[in-house]
């Protein structure tokens, strides 16, 4: 159910493999602070070698998620497993896990050397063996020229990779990834995200990271669980997470989609008519997740590239049609974006790849154009 | 011309008028007694209204009296074993006062740092609350306390510790000395060491744990050494001042207590010794332009 990746990530989804132990495992934690549930009831297993992303807007709980399984904070309820292991009442300085500080946390009184070698030296490690490590990590983040200086000589991406060096130098069995690429820009952030997905096929490490940013989790991860209110709201690959969304609240966070509500009319085999009133049309559609029944008011969710923009009109009885006036352009470089304004007044967004240079195109403002869209690009999703 | 004024004169005025107020001030109040002590502690002592020769009398006999310069109070202040143990008495004094001023004050700094941001600033209130009281009063209650029939012997004889005629005997003694100089100088010790340490980041601590380092360790690997610019800045705020301290020694030390303060107290108003206990003044000053020196190197630094 997994697609190849590339030529060197082939099939991985241990979390398919019924025989396979999970590697770290939330067991029913819930976490409060006073009266605030920031984490609830959850349960969630993550498989050795995976790269597994917490997805959420701020204050969903993936931080304390991942603060729970360092050991800065103690679950309120439940318990972390990892290797089997109970962690509760381990404190972080004992855990085999090493995170990766979202301000980076390096410490400004050392060099970039004393950083990656605190933690070697914590172990008791000769001083030879760190010497190696250090180097090796060096080369790893490719700062080798920057040894000797201390962290305010460095800038933001050199930081980050120090912060990455230090947290990998012990070779953790896991790594926590605290928005690690929070503070870099968009260019660098793209670079260094396929180097962390090099890094961790290299060193064969689990790692965690938690990110609000859909498609940096999208980029890195095999995993992601989209978090909502200290519970999951969905797990999956990120191809299940976009185009088989578990509810409005995953597919409204992850991406960008179109609802159109509507009630349903029918279900017959899986499919499900939506009469919308609001827009004065009949939409066909596979059933999400949940149990549909006629009568009941759910939504037509397709994502603005699946759907086709046309200034001609279908033939006669092509089903899923939409018509509207093109009320908004935005051009991208890289595609275009049409808002187009459907009869009701709502506003359905369609985007199309821009394979020519040619400036001018054939649709524009206040035309009237023809909305499509094959049989099985959107779902139907209850309220 | 006019436009030349408002352009470049009149704020090139402006700016040094603003730094020449504190350079005069230092100069006047300054600079001006310290000469004027430095003539004085050239000449020689007479039974006389003002009790020295001086040396100077107007300009005009400036050449003829210059040969009157003497250095015999500053030899004089060789000589004498009392100058010379009584400066070492007071660099000894002021050294072990600011290491218990560190060891007091750090913890203390370490606790208002750590405490919650809402009773952080009430806490600094406290730290400062004794400077409402004048420092004398403050040194005069000690007296009080620390006396052979005063506080501690009375709640020491009431909690049955002490016999009825057993009496504690630490005022006029040197420890007295430094419970008041600790007493005194604690809020110059806290403050920068509050500073230094609110500033540090709890992240750093977490870091350090996650990467193995337990929490003691973790004190002295990553607090401490972040913490050291307070720590220097709290150390010269209070040894520079004790050194020269004479009322906590006056008051609490009797006369078993031997430092510099006193002594040019003594050599000042009871021997009327005044070209002496200028130049008394004047080696202390120099003796501790050489920390204050460093200090300002160090806060450079920071």
């Amino acid at each position: 159910m997994i697609e190849a990746v590339g030529p060197i990530k082939r099939k991985f989804a241990p979390w398919d493999d019924p025989t396979l132990k999970p590697f770290i495992r939330f067991e029913n934690v819930t976490k409060r602070f006073g009266d605030f549930t920031a984490v609830d009831n959850l349960t969630l297993d993550i498989y050795e070698r995976e790269f597994f992303a917490l997805l959420g807007p701020s204050g969903c709980g993936k931080t304390t998620l991942m603060r729970m399984l360092a050991g800065f904070e103690q679950p309120t309820e439940g318990r972390i497993l990892l290797d089997g292991k109970d962690l509760s009442g381990i404190p972080p300085y004992k855990r085999p896990v090493n995170m990766m500080f979202q301000s980076y946390a390096l410490f400004p009184h050392m060099t970039v050397e004393g950083n990656i070698a605190f933690g070697l030296k914590q172990e008791g490690m000769d001083t030879s063996n760190i010497s190696t490590r250090v180097a090796e990590m060096l080369e790893l983040v490719k700062l080798e020229k920057f040894a000797k200086r201390k962290p305010h000589q460095l800038s933001g991406g050199q930081r980050q990779r120090v912060a990455l060096a230090r947290s990998l130098a012990k070779r953790p069995k896991v790594l926590l990834l605290d928005e690690p690429l929070g503070a870099l820009d968009k260019k660098l952030r793209e670079e260094t995200q396929f180097e962390l997905m090099d890094i961790q096929m290299e060193l064969g490490m689990t790692f965690l990271i938690v990110t609000h940013d859909q498609e940096e989790a999208m980029t890195v991860s095999d995993r992601i669980a989209v978090m909502n209110h200290g519970v999951i709201a969905q797990i999956g690959t990120a191809s299940e997470i976009y185009e088989q969304p578990a509810s409005r609240y995953v597919a409204d966070f992850v991406g960008d989609i179109n609802l159109i509500d509507g009630t349903v009319t029918a279900v017959d085999d899986g499919n499900v008519t939506l009469h919308c009133a609001g827009v004065d049309a009949t939409i066909v559609a596979e059933a999400g997740p949940g149990e549909v029944t006629v009568g009941a008011e759910a939504g037509f969710a397709i994502r603005p590239e699946k759907v086709q923009i046309s200034l001609e009109a279908p033939p006669v009885g092509t089903p899923n049609v939409l018509s509207g006036e093109v009320w908004d352009i935005g051009y991208l470089g890289d595609i275009s974006v049409y808002r187009v304004r459907l009869a009701g007044g709502s506003i359905v967004k369609a985007t199309v790849a821009n394979l020519t240079r040619i400036v001018e195109r054939p649709i524009t403002w206040e035309d009237k154009v023809y909305l499509t869209w094959p049989a099985d690009a959107g779902v139907i999703l209850l309220k | 011309m006019a436009e030349r004024w408002t352009q470049d004169v009149k704020p090139f005025l402006a700016k040094w008028a603003l730094v020449a107020v504190p350079y005069l001030w230092s100069l006047l109040f300054f600079l001006a007694p310290f000469l004027i002590i430095f003539k004085i502690s050239l000449s020689q002592t007479a039974i006389a209204m003002p009790p020295y020769v001086p040396v100077i009398g107007g300009l005009g006999d400036f050449l003829a009296k210059l040969s009157d310069f003497t250095f015999d109070n500053y030899v004089f202040l060789t000589e004498d074993p009392l100058y010379y143990s009584a400066y070492l008495s007071s660099l000894r004094i002021a050294l072990v006062s600011t290491i218990l001023l560190l060891i007091v004050g750090y913890p203390i700094a370490y606790g208002m740092a750590r405490a919650p941001k809402s009773l952080r600033n009430a806490l600094v209130m406290a730290v400062i609350l004794p400077f409402w009281t004048s420092f004398l009063i403050r040194v005069y209650a000690w007296i009080g306390i620390l006396k052979p029939e005063g506080l501690i012997t009375i709640a020491l004889q009431s909690l049955g510790i002490l016999g009825p005629d057993e009496q504690i005997h630490v005022y006029n003694t040197e420890i007295a000395v430094f419970i008041g100089i600790v007493y005194s100088y604690l809020p110059f010790m806290v403050l920068p060491l509050y500073a230094a340490l609110e500033k540090l980041d709890a992240t750093l601590l977490e870091a350090a744990a996650d990467l193995g380092c337990p929490p003691t360790k973790s004190f002295w690997v990553i607090t401490f050494p972040l913490s050291l610019p307070g720590v220097i800045a709290g150390c010269f705020l209070c040894f520079i001042p004790i050194v020269g301290e004479f009322v906590i020694p006056d008051l609490l030390g009797g006369s078993e207590t031997l430092m510099i303060g006193k002594t040019l107290w003594a050599e000042f108003f009871n021997n009327r010794d005044w070209p002496v206990s200028s130049a008394v003044a004047v080696v202390l000053l120099i003796i501790l332009v050489v920390p204050i020196v460093i200090f300002q190197n160090q806060q450079k630094k920071a």
